[in-house]
């Protein structure tokens, strides 16, 4: 009793490290073209997602697609614009296209944002998923409220 | 009348095939990244004034005719030219297969950059043109090699590779029968590989999406016929092999030193893609 306990929390807190320094920790199942549990449990924070999307370091989904953040100049054109994204996918497909693009397209240029075992990576960044896991949920909670239409 | 028409006709035929021979080599719908430049860009390399990559080529035109190492010699000691305030149209080169007489078979400059890089039969490695200039410091003046990214030898391998400005790269690295053909293929695999925490390969950007932007940035195919290049960014000119370790970092990926075999396999093939471009250098890039 004591010791599973110990244990638990002992777990827990590998999981709170994992996530402060990045590292995959959640893991995951596709379900056809989704992932449709959520990786952390923890309902996704829309306004924190918005932030990780614009931030260069972090989510940068800025440099290849064109969303509704008009304060932010510049944004590329390589993948398809996401203005209306929330209305044309559910959050398991948003969570397998952020998590690993690639399970859809093996030929995608598209980053997988969990992905923590990389060919070749810059020391300070190898074993380190780009974003964590509950950042990965935020953003596609932020996904989900895009359901304007595009505008240039 | 029939034998005007059939005269006409091998005249025809005649020179299509002169032209189909003198055609050269080049990979298809290939173009510079002269294209993807703006216009303001273009202009400053247009004009030989406002290239700021010409005060580097100055750099290089003093080191050609200065005399260093223990061999009392400069570049010009024997390959002629490169006078400050005349033309450059004296440089020449020793042609390596005819030469048995120690200098005596002179080539022109023109066009030799355009064959690079070569296949060092001692190292039976590539030579990239950097190589070929320390190999000549080294070796015939006695001097010191020259760090990859310093003043003098970019300055001097734009000098020298702006003698071929307009002509066309040459590559045959594809074929088997090429001595270069290992390198070509590893410097393929290089290029077509994932690499980095973005798990992107060259190819994912330059042959996929030229044209597109990333952000501000506008991608182009990446070739190499401008190099080394006065990059804007840089407020410099640059080497490929920079520009190499530049989009590895980009992609959170290990870069490799300038003069690497992994960086002068892919310049090969590279230099094999860019085949048919014309010879830009210095360019002036965003």
């Amino acid at each position: 009793m004591k010791y599973s306990k110990i244990l638990s929390t002992t777990f827990v807190f590998a999981l709170t490290c994992a996530a402060a320094f990045g590292v995959q920790a959640a893991s995951y199942k596709v379900v056809g073209e989704t992932i449709p549990q959520s990786l952390t449990g923890k309902a996704g924070d829309p306004a924190n997602g918005r932030a990780v999307a614009i931030h260069r370091q972090k989510g940068n989904c800025l440099a290849c697609h064109q969303m509704p953040i008009p304060e932010q100049q510049f944004h590329g054109e390589v993948g398809p614009p996401l203005h209306d994204v929330g209305s044309r996918m559910k959050a398991g497909e948003l969570r397998l296209r952020v998590v690993d693009p690639k399970v859809l397209d093996k030929d995608s240029i598209m980053p997988g944002f969990l992905n923590a075992k990389h060919n070749l990576a810059q020391k300070k960044w190898a074993g380190k998923s780009m974003l964590s896991a509950q950042e990965i949920e935020d953003v596609v909670a932020y996904l989900l409220t895009l359901k304007g239409s595009y505008t240039k | 009348m029939k034998l005007k028409t059939l005269t006409s006709m091998v005249v025809a035929l005649s020179a299509g095939a002169l032209l189909a021979a003198c055609q050269v080599d080049k990979a298809p719908d290939s173009v510079s990244g002269y294209t993807f430049a703006t216009k303001d860009t273009q202009a400053m390399q247009d004009d030989n004034f406002s290239n700021p990559a010409m005060l580097w080529v100055g750099i290089g035109e003093e080191e050609w005719i200065k005399k260093d190492g223990s061999a009392g010699k400069s570049c010009a000691s024997c390959h002629g030219g490169a006078k400050p305030g005349s033309d450059e149209e004296g440089m020449y080169a020793i042609d390596p297969v005819l030469d048995t007489s120690g200098g005596a078979t002179k080539i022109s400059m023109k066009g030799v950059a355009t064959k690079y890089p070569i296949f060092d039969k001692a190292s039976k490695k590539p030579m990239v043109l950097e190589e070929r200039i320390n190999l000549c410091r080294t070796k015939n003046m006695k001097a010191k090699a020259w760090k990859w990214e310093s003043d003098q030898m970019m300055g001097t391998t734009m000098l020298v590779k702006m003698q071929s400005r307009g002509m066309p790269i040459m590559s045959t690295a594809d074929q088997a029968s090429s001595p270069l053909n290992g390198a070509w293929k590893a410097g393929m695999k290089f290029f077509n590989e994932r690499r980095g925490q973005m798990d992107m390969a060259c190819k994912n950007c330059h042959d996929d999406y030229p044209g597109t932007r990333i952000r501000a940035n506008m991608l182009t195919q990446a070739q190499v016929n401008g190099f080394p290049t006065f990059r804007l960014k840089w407020q410099k000119p640059g080497t490929i092999h920079r520009r190499y370790a530049g989009c590895n970092k980009m992609v959170r990926a290990k870069h490799f030193k300038r003069g690497s075999n992994e960086y002068k396999n892919l310049e090969v093939y590279m230099t094999w893609r860019s085949r048919g471009l014309k010879v830009e250098t210095p360019a002036v890039r965003n």
